[in-house]
């Protein structure tokens, strides 16, 4: 523990150099010989490529190549794929139809890449790719899921007739029927998750760099799992072997789940880095990242929740069209089924629970996970069935939640989840309290007086972090094992470098991983670095997404520490010739408990690499490996609430208190917990009132540049009223669950919740525009 | 961004003749509007003439209620000018309330009106207030000025110089933002001026900047938000794009007249 160990607010080591702008990114890179990439992309959102002519373009100033899809496939560099197999309910696997990682006959959306320019300078690079002439024959183009689906819709990919990618279901449909049927009341709705554009501050960047001596390729890349990039470019993509090649991501400026996939560029640039023999630099601009950045969400459900007479849900029903846009990105397939239905249950016993998902191309950029993936959308549907349940039913929503909270854990859930701690009442009690619950109706009068509507609405979340148990995953589909790695190396001077699996993009890492070292040690934080980010140094590890760097990731840390603090034990007591069990590390030493006999942590480094006098038979050397597969994911929940006082006149919408109550078990360091909880529920509000991605009938992205993307800055949000409760996760050394995404999970449900109760009706959808509201308002008139 | 050369004016005239001896060239002020164009490759001037360092063309002068504006002055000095603010705050209010502390740093009065935005705030400003735009060679009354989308009554080469006016006995701007761009969704202007009561419109019309004479009326017999509650507003000449629809700008156009009204001094 102490001042620098799990619990405290310590400052966060990597921001001095975030701070002072000395952060090095991929585009901060530089190499001999480097030049730059320009990719032509298909201005269409569905065509046929008859001709690429690139006579005018080579012969520009500065240009080196320009490359196209048929050269990379002769070249053997292999389509894109998704890596979590799904079956439809008749038992046939998923559609995949092919991505080319440059178009070869067919372009699926604007924004497709078609051929890669390289020149002396970005400029020139743009220059000629203006002057790559390609004939296409444009053909029928559809945006959205509903319509890809409806008969005569135009055909994507031949592989997946009808647009349909899977038909998949999870639970029991004969049991939801019985009990629908047998129903005192049931709700019904339609919910729409709108899709979302992720908008890291750092747009994606690419430099490959092929070495002809060597043979070998090093790829910088703005990834959030170095380690899955290169082994999916090696096993699938054919780039390299995993030997030939090294993936670098270096200071990463944000990812929320768009930085996990490899996208076309990092390939391709390898790739043309060989055919050009110099070193490749592609970076992004914000416009070409609206463009082709796996956007989020977009879901299209209709529920069915029903109760028995003493308001007890009996069993919920769910049918949703999930938009994967035009091909199938990494983890696509997995969002809209296991990382959501699984989460249906919410904090609530419900004893039958039935959801049937369908995916669905359309001509618009692939869709995968963004910051929460498939919890918010899980949680945004219950949360709203919850809150227009109380109201149909005349209950409070708070006491409607009450009742169906499950109490007892652990707790199997009918889809999956085994829920293993926590307590959903405290979260609601102190959430309620904060916001001051009982004082609304005074606060509504006062609002009503000045002509204002005011509303108050709550979300109580589950979602489910940590992933994930590698055989549990690997039996629903997913490609690969979900464990973390962790080396603890400690230094003949005693200074330690932790090497970690997973990537830290903005989370924090280089201090909370070191508070856990510290902490355990009792030595100053300075001494401990942490490294990631680089196969040539790490093992092999799974990388940072769903919350899982703290739950899986530090458990590894904890393995590893174990062994080091074993060893570290033995040759202690050698030294002081003691028994090893009697031996306790704290404050930096390693003591005789109950004597006054110590030897500094140093000195025990030291000793472990002078190899001098150690216990006969101990090999030199300080440092442990180890691998952590946990048994379990881990259940952070939690309650918000929103409060909103509304402009009638203008559909304006004002928040004016919000509070988040979270249980994330224990907790490394509240300042980063704060901190994580304050963006993610800034990225809900975003969601919930502001952020939209929408294309026109021709599948041009209308909103391709924050000119027309609303994105929430600090003036839409209000100040947070944050508090943690705590039951601490049983399945992990550390106790913790996550804290990365339940912000964005659990505040659009609260948002929206509280304008339908302003407005006085529920047909609503997000983002709640202030044109949304007003027009809502003038319907319930 | 396409390769241009640029150059740095020393005068109005030596502004003109470069402009003239580069018919591919644009003035360039603030650069907020046209350098944003050449990055996205939308715009490729083969020249640009930087108006920002004529000293003649920079700063704000207050003649008893004659207020003379330079082109290349930038929306933060007039959102600061305390002469300005004690006789037609609207205007201060209007230039604080453009974008962001670096847009309003660089952006011009100018620049705004020679691009004559939909969206831009300063021609409600100008035509609420019934200004006169004085260019290289003659002065355009803002009735006249403003003439269409991205359109300004200017000739090829014409170079803004200044914006001048008298001050209101009353005047007040209520802008409702783009929730993106934050540029006018709505915003409205209203004047009471030596010449009448005036209101103009921005944000909304489907042909830009308009004066909305039903509101006219109704103000100068009543300077109340009250005088504004029963009269309509046409929704057909509004503009209908994925952030606000025709009717909603209608609604919009009332409330925001009112407020202004309100908020009036
Ligand atoms: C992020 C952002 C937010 C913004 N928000 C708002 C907003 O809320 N409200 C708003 O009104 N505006 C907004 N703007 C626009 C801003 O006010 C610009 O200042 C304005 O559009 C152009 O002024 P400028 O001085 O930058 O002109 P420039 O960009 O330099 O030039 C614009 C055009 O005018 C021409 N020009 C410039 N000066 C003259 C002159 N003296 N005579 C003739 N032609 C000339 C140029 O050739 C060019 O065609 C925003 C801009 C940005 C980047």
């Amino acid at each position: 523990m102490g001042v620098e160990g799990i619990g405290a607010r310590v400052t966060r080591k990597e921001d001095k150099r975030f701070l002072t702008g000395k952060g090095r990114y991929t585009d901060d890179m530089t190499v001999p010989g480097m030049k730059y990439a320009c990719f032509v992309r298909s201005p269409y959102g569905h065509a046929k490529i008859s001709n690429i002519d690139a006579t005018a373009a080579k012969a520009m100033p500065g240009v080196i190549d320009v490359l196209d899809g048929k050269q990379l496939q002769a070249d053997g560099i292999g389509n894109l794929i998704c890596g979590w197999m799904i079956h439809s309910k008749d038992g046939t696997p998923m559609k995949m139809g092919a991505w080319h990682p440059l178009a070869v006959d067919t372009v699926r959306y604007v924004g497709d890449a078609v051929a890669i320019v390289v020149a002396d300078s970005s400029g020139e690079a743009r220059d000629a790719a203006e002057a790559v002439v390609i004939d296409y024959e444009q053909l029928p183009v559809v945006t959205e899921a509903v319509a890809a689906l409806a008969s005569g819709a135009p055909q994507i990919h031949p592989e997946a007739p009808g647009n349909l990618i899977f038909d998949w279901q999870i639970g029991e449909p004969e049991a939801v029927d019985k009990a629908i049927a047998a129903a005192a009341h049931v709700t019904e709705i339609e919910i729409l998750n709108n899709r979302l554009s992720p908008n890291p501050m750092e747009p994606r960047a690419t430099l490959g760099i092929y070495d002809a001596a060597e043979d070998h390729y090093t790829c910088y890349t703005t990834s959030q799992n170095p380690h899955v990039a290169r082994l999916v470019m090696s096993a699938f993509y054919n780039v390299a072997p995993e030997n030939k090649l090294r993936v670098i991501a270096p200071d990463v400026g944000g990812g929320f789940g768009s930085k996990i996939y490899i996208y076309p560029e990092e390939i391709i640039c390898l790739w043309a880095s060989k055919k050009t023999g110099v070193p490749v630099k592609w970076t992004s601009d914000r416009t070409e990242a609206f463009l082709t950045d796996a956007h989020g969400r977009d879901h299209v459900s209709k529920v069915k929740m029903a109760f028995d007479a003493n308001n007890r849900i009996t069993a919920l029903k769910v049918d949703t069209i999930a938009n994967l846009g035009a091909y199938m990105s990494l983890f696509s397939s997995a969002v809209p089924t296991y990382l959501y239905a699984t989460l249906l249950s919410g904090q609530y016993a419900i004893p039958a629970i039935h959801a049937n998902v369908r995916t669905v191309y359309t001509n618009t950029v692939p869709v995968d996970a963004y910051r929460g993936a498939g919890r918010p959308e899980a949680t945004y549907l219950l949360e709203r069935t919850m809150e227009t349940a109380a109201r149909e039913l005349g209950v409070s929503p708070a006491e409607l939640r009450r009742t169906n909270f499950i109490r007892t854990f652990p707790y199997q859930t009918p889809v999956i989840m085994n829920y293993d701690a926590g307590d959903y009442e405290a979260s609601l009690n102190a959430a309620m309290q904060a916001a001051d619950w009982n004082g609304f109706a005074a606060r509504r009068t006062q609002s009503e007086a000045k002509g204002k509507k005011r509303g108050i609405g709550m979300s109580c979340y589950i979602e489910a972090c940590g992933i994930a148990p590698s055989a549990a995953v690997g039996s629903l589909g997913a490609g690969v094992g979900l464990w973390e790695s962790a080396e603890v190396r400690v230094n003949a001077v005693g200074t330690i470098e932790v090497l970690t699996g997973s990537h830290s993009h903005g989370q924090g890492h280089e201090t909370t991983f070191a508070q856990l070292v510290a902490g355990r040690l009792g030595v100053p934080i300075e001494s401990i670095n942490i490294v990631h980010g680089d196969t040539d140094k790490v093992q092999m590890g799974m990388g940072t997404y769903g919350s899982r760097s703290g739950a899986v990731g530090m458990s590894a840390i904890v393995k590893a520490l174990d062994k080091v603090e074993a060893k570290a034990k033995k040759i202690a007591a050698h030294l002081m010739e003691a028994s090893e069990e009697d031996i306790v590390i704290e404050n930096g030493e390693l003591k005789v408990a109950g004597t006054d006999k110590s030897v500094p942590w140093f000195q025990v480094a030291l000793a472990s690499y002078t190899a001098h006098n150690l216990p006969s038979g101990m090999e030199p050397g300080l440092k442990e490996t180890a691998f952590y597969d946990p048994s379990n994911f881990t259940f952070p929940a939690g309650c918000y609430i929103a409060e909103v006082e509304i402009d009638p006149d203008t559909g304006e919408t004002d928040i004016v208190q919000f509070v988040a109550a979270d249980d994330f078990g224990n907790i490394i360091n509240p300042m980063i917990v704060e901190g994580q909880v304050h963006g993610g529920i800034a990225q809900g509000i975003g969601q919930a009132l502001l952020e939209n991605v929408q294309y026109d009938e021709n599948g041009q992205l209308l909103t391709a540049s924050y000119m027309d993307y609303a994105m929430p800055r600090a003036d839409n949000l209000p100040s947070f009223k944050l508090s943690h409760q705590n039951t601490p996760c049983p399945s992990n050394p550390l106790g913790i669950k996550g804290c990365g995404e339940a912000g964005a999970i659990g505040s659009p449900p609260a948002l929206i919740n509280a304008i339908t109760d302003a407005i006085g009706h529920n047909k609503l959808t997000m983002p709640a525009t202030p044109m949304k509201v007003w027009q809502a308002l003038q319907t319930a008139h | 961004m396409y390769a241009t050369s640029y150059h740095r004016a020393s005068s109005v005239e030596d502004a003109v003749k470069l402009k003239s001896a580069n018919e591919e060239g644009k003035y360039l002020s603030g650069g907020m509007t046209l350098i944003a164009t050449m990055k996205q490759r939308l715009a490729a001037p083969s020249d640009l003439i930087d108006l920002r360092h004529i000293p003649t063309l920079r700063g704000i002068s207050v003649d008893g209620r004659k207020v003379t504006i330079g082109a290349a002055t930038p929306h933060a000095d007039v959102a600061a000018s305390r002469e300005l603010a004690a006789i037609c705050p609207a205007i201060c209010k209007l230039a604080g309330h453009i974008g962001d502390p670096h847009v309003r740093h660089m952006g011009t009065i100018g620049g705004s009106i020679a691009n004559n935005d939909p969206a831009a705030d300063y021609p409600a400003g100008l035509l609420g207030l019934g200004a006169t735009i004085v260019t290289d060679r003659r002065s355009i009354s803002a009735d006249d000025f403003f003439t269409g989308l991205f359109e300004t009554a200017l000739d090829e080469g014409e170079m803004v110089t200044s914006v001048t006016f008298d001050a209101p006995e009353k005047a007040g701007y209520a802008k409702f933002n783009n929730p993106a761009s934050r540029f006018a969704m709505t915003g409205v202007f209203v004047a009471k001026t030596a010449g009448g009561v005036r209101v103009a419109v921005t944000g909304a019309g489907s042909s830009g900047v308009f004066r909305h004479q039903g509101f006219e009326q109704m103000l100068a017999s009543n300077w109340s938000p009250d005088a504004l509650a029963n009269v309509a507003v046409d929704a057909s000449n509004l503009m209908s794009d994925m952030h606000a629809n025709a009717e909603y700008r209608a609604n919009l156009v009332k409330v925001m007249a009112k407020r202004a009204v309100a908020s009036a001094g």
